[in-house]
């Protein structure tokens, strides 16, 4: 089955964006960054928004096969 | 005003001084709202039924108090929707609150499409729909209705079932051709018979409490996550007819039941809720710990469970009695076509068929709301709040945050009985969804669409312009299932049984054309629809809607 998720780089740039995703973390606690980290996955993936992309996401981060 | 309940007495009857057995084509266990409704719509068909319940009275407390447009709906054919209307308290806006700020994160808006008769939604006590309904029962005279009369034992045979009624005077059986078991979630028909009831008993306790205060607060459902009164809890305010409001605390798993019962807690609980100054009375106060559970066949041969014996859900979403009369209104017509010997008994599979996938929803329905309420982990209710934080900003989150999707009415996309769409149609009504309502003038005086459909195979046939009857609908009545035809004409003319669309909205609604015409079931869900009329293909499709086999089959 074909997927549609993209996973070739796509991000210019890519230790700048690592480095201000490690930052925003700065000075939380571990319940903080979860709390941030929560939100985030909400924001991206409502902007997302294909739901086959998303489930495809969703099988890849918990290592089942697509 | 203070609400005072009536004591139905128990009649001693005629059984218990003969020798005769008596009869009846239906028997009904359980004279809750779903039990009553049911006999009422049996009789609506001219079907007699005995209903035996093992108390004197309508619910203690209030337990129901939101009945969804499609309860209404069923209930206006059963000659009540008006009254509840009328003595309800009618609402569409919600306010969801998060953590300590005094301020809703944001409001909610369920206005339904205008233009119908029902709104999403009213809340009313449930004692009133039940006083309501054994008001329409002793209206008619085709529903016996038993008081003190404890169903101990239910015998199936191969033609009917036995039931063994206990009572104040002594024991009798009576003989039936079905037996309906309405008695509630812990349904003994059901234990009696070794039936299951899978699911879940979630992990939690919620303090019901009823008041009556004169407040000033506005008729919206206002619901909390984590309030600084409640913390780590939910909470939900709601008003209800008579100056009642309904409370509801999230307690948790541990708590000692009793001491949360005592009126000074319950009242600390309130004040710290609504202000140390508020006057108010206790109407009911009762701790529930709520359950998501159902059948896995609602038809066993001559038993037919309905109502919360065949599926229970947790409150949030007031899918439990709004289901139930949904129930009802899907069973009452094919029970009468099977007992009236219309239709094969086969037909009865449809109703399980369609109400266990509606019990299925509800249930899903409600155990997300629940898990949304209750996270059952660390990590979900970071996720959660993190869904409540966004939603204040974000209309996007805001559909994550679920306090309890409110009950719609179930279209049954996949029942057997709908006839697939061979022409195109461009609309939300899909065979197997109940039509929706639209403003109608019936010789001149304003109605509503869904008074003239229903109760028998309804047939709705757009006219040309002049146009006020159909050739070919007369013979449709003379059959065996009658087919009434509804001609509905945009011309104001005062003729006979025309119906006058006059804003459009029905039209549009079903996406009508000259010529269009819509076959509906007794229950108003559509069977089947084409852009032209065809006496054969509407005979059809009745034969479908009834598992018969299709003319040319019988040979
Ligand atoms: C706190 C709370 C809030 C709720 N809110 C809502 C809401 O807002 N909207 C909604 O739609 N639903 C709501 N519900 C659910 C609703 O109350 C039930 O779905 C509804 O009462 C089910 O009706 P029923 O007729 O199936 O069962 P019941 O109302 O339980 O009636 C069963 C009847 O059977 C009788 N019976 C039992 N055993 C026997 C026997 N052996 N012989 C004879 N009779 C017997 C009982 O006495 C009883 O009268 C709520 C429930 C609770 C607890």
């Amino acid at each position: 089955m074909s997927s549609k998720i993209l996973t070739e780089p796509r991000i210019e740039d890519p230790d700048d964006f690592y480095a201000r995703l490690i930052a925003i973390h700065e000075g939380l606690n571990s319940e903080e960054s979860q709390q941030l980290n929560s939100k985030l996955i909400l924001l991206m993936a409502n902007h997302i928004g294909d739901r086959e992309v998303l489930d495809e996401a969703l099988d890849i981060a918990r290592n089942v096969q697509p | 005003m203070r609400y005072v309940r009536q004591i139905y007495p128990f009649n001693r009857p005629a059984e218990l001084d003969s020798e005769e057995r008596t009869h009846v084509p239906v028997i009904i266990v359980g004279a809750g709202p779903i039990g009553m409704a049911m006999a009422v719509d049996l009789a609506s068909h001219g079907i007699r039924s005995i209903i035996l319940d093992d108390d004197n009275k309508v619910s203690i407390g209030s337990r129901a108090i939101c009945w969804s447009k499609r309860a209404l709906e069923v209930m206006d054919r059963l000659g009540c929707g008006e009254r509840m209307l009328d003595k309800g308290v009618t609402w569409n806006l919600g306010k969801v609150f998060f953590g300590e700020r005094k301020e809703p994160i944001y409001g909610f808006n369920m206005l339904e499409e205008k233009g119908q008769q029902f709104p999403g939604f009213i809340n009313l006590q449930q004692y009133y729909v039940e006083e309501y309904l054994i008001e329409a029962i002793e209206k008619q005279d085709l529903t016996d209705i038993r008081w003190e009369s404890e169903v101990i034992a239910v015998q199936q045979s191969n033609n009917g079932a036995t039931v063994s009624v206990s009572t104040p005077a002594g024991h009798y059986e009576l003989d039936c051709d079905y037996v309906i078991a309405a008695d509630g979630s812990r349904s003994p028909v059901r234990k009696m018979l070794g039936f299951e009831f899978d699911g879940e008993t979630f992990q939690d306790h919620f303090l019901i409490a009823d008041i009556r205060m004169k407040a000033e607060f506005p008729t919206e459902r206002w619901f909390w996550f984590d309030p600084s009164f409640n913390r780590g809890q939910s909470a939900l305010l709601h008003k209800q007819p008579d100056d009642v409001w309904r409370l509801d605390f999230q307690l948790g798993w541990d708590i000692d039941r009793e001491a949360e019962l005592k009126p000074e807690s319950v009242s600390k609980r309130i004040r710290a809720m609504l202000g140390e100054e508020l006057e108010f009375d206790f109407e009911w106060v009762s701790i529930y710990t709520f359950q998501c559970r159902q059948m896995e066949r609602f038809v066993h041969d001559r038993i037919i469970f309905v109502g919360d014996a065949a599926h229970l859900v947790s409150p949030f979403g007031a899918r439990g009695a709004n289901s139930g009369l949904q129930d009802v209104d899907n069973l009452g017509w094919k029970l009468a076509l099977i007992l009236n010997g219309k239709a094969p008994a086969s037909l009865l599979q449809s109703y399980n068929d369609e109400r266990v996938s509606a019990a299925r929803e509800n249930i899903l329905n409600s155990t997300r709301a629940t898990d949304f309420i209750t996270p059952k982990s660390e990590f979900s209710r970071i996720f959660r709040d993190a869904a409540l934080e966004l939603a204040r900003d974000f209309e996007f989150a805001r559909r994550f945050v679920n306090s309890g999707r409110l009950s719609v009415a179930c279209i049954h996309h996949d029942s057997k009985l709908n006839v697939a769409d061979l022409d195109v149609f461009n609309c939300k009504l899909v065979p197997g969804s109940p039509s929706i309502d639209a403003p109608v003038k019936v010789n001149g005086s304003q109605s509503w669409f869904l008074k003239l459909i229903g109760q028998q195979f309804t047939g709705v046939y757009f006219a040309k312009d002049g146009e006020t009857t159909l050739q070919g609908a007369t013979a449709l009545l003379q059959d065996s299932i009658p087919v009434k035809t509804i001609v509905i004409s945009n011309t104001s003319e005062t003729e006979t049984s025309v119906v006058e669309d006059h804003k459009g909205l029905l039209q549009q609604r079903l996406d009508a054309q000259v010529g269009s015409y819509y076959l509906f079931r007794p229950d108003q869900h559509l069977v089947a629809r084409w852009r032209k009329f065809d006496p054969h293909a509407v005979r059809e499709a009745v034969l479908h809607a009834t598992m018969q086999p299709a003319s040319g089959d019988s040979a």
